[in-house]
């Protein structure tokens, strides 16, 4: 079976050199010499300094993304735990319906939702506020992080739930003592996806927020593109590229090994 | 010995209806958090959308009063709404056609777990670590005939003319879920136990038939979850085609989306019309998951 392994290997390595290349060139595209941009002569971070400079100031747009995700990741953590852990171990009226509810909102478009939102966010007193913006990113990742943390508190060994009760802990000493850190995997799983999730959504900040000093980092960059007289400077987008996607890729492949796991578990339950 | 058992039962139910009333309180202070945000973020907002579409109201103007049918109507109208349906609908086969075959031949691919493979693994999935936006301003760089690496090809325009701008958004689509799409079904394959494919091969069958008749069949629960995903997220494409080529070029590539977002926030400001054709797109879409649902309980059965 394994012989003539060459051809195999030469193959695959230029489908995954094919898979990497844009976000190499993207790297080295930022840093090097370019007509048109920041960086006209020689290597350097011109183009870094044009989106450092760029209307607030890309520190601003970090701060937005990075305190968008943070209280995303939080208010999804917190309010999955407590919803997989009451849907998984308690039999309550309406436990069903109110679980189907949850995953419909998978079904219902973002544009359906994001228009009514505007209206009741300003009924709120929440129209263009970052807080206002990750309650709404929250409730789209409700339909995974409940069913995943659902189906890992399911997951856990009947014996080890049995002695949480045993020990004659109440439900909550019992979730946060025992049963917290036996579902960590599935933690991590939802916490990267409300992580990337937040970061990323470009939709949902387009309609919400409209003052630019609030805007995240994806559409600050897409925003920028439209600068002085429609000339593009592609050496700043690039870079807003690598800034955008460096999070990302370190944390995707930092935690890779968890959330392997935790899909795996989930798939193995079927 | 069974008298006081008899006295004692009264007393022991009590306890036991005592604890399953106080289990089902303790459940539902569980299930509260996420009963108020599906009650306050996507309950109310539907039913404020289903008030919305028939009623005259403008993005700064608000509320002016029922108008029912009016904005159904105007949707229905709107010039440019059968050629975004038609624009939406194709892109949604051609990318699913495409991003499900090369998935499944990544997943075969990268099948048995060495490190050449692991490595082939973190490869293809590195890009769904960025986001879309990301991604579609990646391409945008990456395809402008100013900053384009790809210009030994010769002065190509990507996004040009309507076909290579669909192609071109194809392509960046492809690239950015492949690998996302390859690990679900690498689930799937490897939930098939080496048992099957034994008796397979002691059956004589060689290395397509295995595929045709083993592999496959067993991956289907796999590929319908990967073709629902796929279809539903194509057939609501916005990112990539508003970073991309906002429509153009002359209007070829506005997505239903795209038409939604326009009612509402751009030119026509009406968000009753908006909301009309997002209702119609809701609707539209839990017919096919249904139709689509329905489709795989048949086969199973």
């Amino acid at each position: 079976m394994r012989f003539v392994r060459m051809p195999q290997y030469v193959l695959t390595g230029a489908l995954a050199l094919l898979f990497l290349f844009p976000l190499v060139w993207a790297s080295y595209a930022s840093v090097s010499p370019q007509p048109g941009t920041a960086q006209t002569s020689g290597w350097g971070f011109g183009n870094y300094e044009t989106l450092a400079d760029y209307q607030a100031g890309i520190g601003q747009y970090l701060l937005n993304s990075t305190l968008v995700s943070a209280m995303t990741v939080l208010f999804t953590l917190g309010v999955a735990t407590f919803g997989g852990y009451a849907f998984a171990m308690f039999r309550f009226p309406g436990r069903n319906a109110l679980f189907l509810v949850t995953l419909a909102i998978l079904m219902v478009p973002y544009a359906t939702l994001l228009i009514p939102l505007y209206v009741l966010l300003n009924e709120l007193g929440l129209q263009n506020s970052l807080f206002g913006l990750a309650l709404v990113l929250t409730m789209f990742q409700l339909p995974f992080a409940v069913f995943m943390m659902r189906i890992s508190f399911e997951a856990i060994p009947r014996d080890l739930k049995e002695s949480a009760e045993v020990d004659g802990c109440g439900s909550f000493r019992a979730l946060t003592h025992i049963l917290i850190p036996a579902v960590k995997p599935g933690l991590i799983t939802v916490g990267l996806f409300a992580f990337l999730a937040a970061w990323n959504d470009f939709i949902t900040p387009l309609v919400l927020i409209s003052d630019s000093e609030k805007l995240p980092l994806p559409l600050a960059v897409a925003n920028m593109r439209q600068q002085v007289m429609g000339i593009v400077d592609y050496g700043a987008t690039e870079a807003g590229v690598v800034v955008l996607a460096l999070p990302c890729i370190v944390l995707f492949l930092a935690l890779q090994r968890h959330y392997v796991r935790g899909f795996m578990s989930g798939a193995l339950k079927g | 010995m069974a008298v006081p058992a008899v006295a004692a039962r009264p007393e022991a139910a009590k306890q036991t209806k005592r604890r399953r009333n106080s289990k089902k309180l303790a459940g539902w202070g569980y299930a509260t958090p996420t009963a108020v945000f599906v009650l306050l973020f996507f309950v109310v907002p539907i039913i404020i959308v289903a008030r919305m579409s028939v009623s005259d109201w403008g993005l700064f103007a608000g509320n002016r009063g029922w108008n029912a049918p009016a904005n159904y109507e105007a949707v229905l109208d709107d010039r440019l709404l059968w050629p975004a349906v038609w624009f939406t609908l194709k892109y949604t086969v051609v990318t699913t056609v495409i991003l499900l075959g090369l998935a499944l031949g990544l997943a075969l691919l990268v099948q048995e777990s060495t490190r050449w493979t692991g490595f082939l693994r973190t490869s293809f999935l590195i890009p769904s670590a960025l986001g879309l936006a990301s991604a579609s301003l990646l391409f945008y760089a990456l395809y402008s005939p100013q900053s384009s690496p790809l210009g030994f090809f010769g002065p190509v325009s990507f996004l040009g003319t309507p076909g290579k701008a669909l192609w071109s958004t194809v392509a960046l689509i492809v690239w950015r879920f492949a690998g996302f799409y390859m690990l679900l079904l690498l689930v799937g394959l490897q939930s098939i136990s080496a048992d099957v494919y034994e008796a397979a091969r002691l059956d004589g069958a060689n290395r397509w038939q295995t595929f045709r008749y083993v592999t496959l069949p067993l991956l289907r629960s796999s590929l319908a979850l990967c073709t629902i995903l796929c279809v539903t997220g194509s057939l609501l494409a916005f990112d990539q085609f508003y970073i991309l080529t906002k429509g153009g070029p002359d209007n070829s590539t506005i997505t239903i989306v795209q038409l939604v977002y326009n009612m509402a926030f751009q030119g026509q400001n009406n968000l009753g019309r908006a909301a009309a054709l997002s209702i119609l797109v809701l609707v539209a879409l839990l017919v096919l998951n249904a139709l689509q649902f329905r489709g795989l309980r048949d086969k199973e059965s």
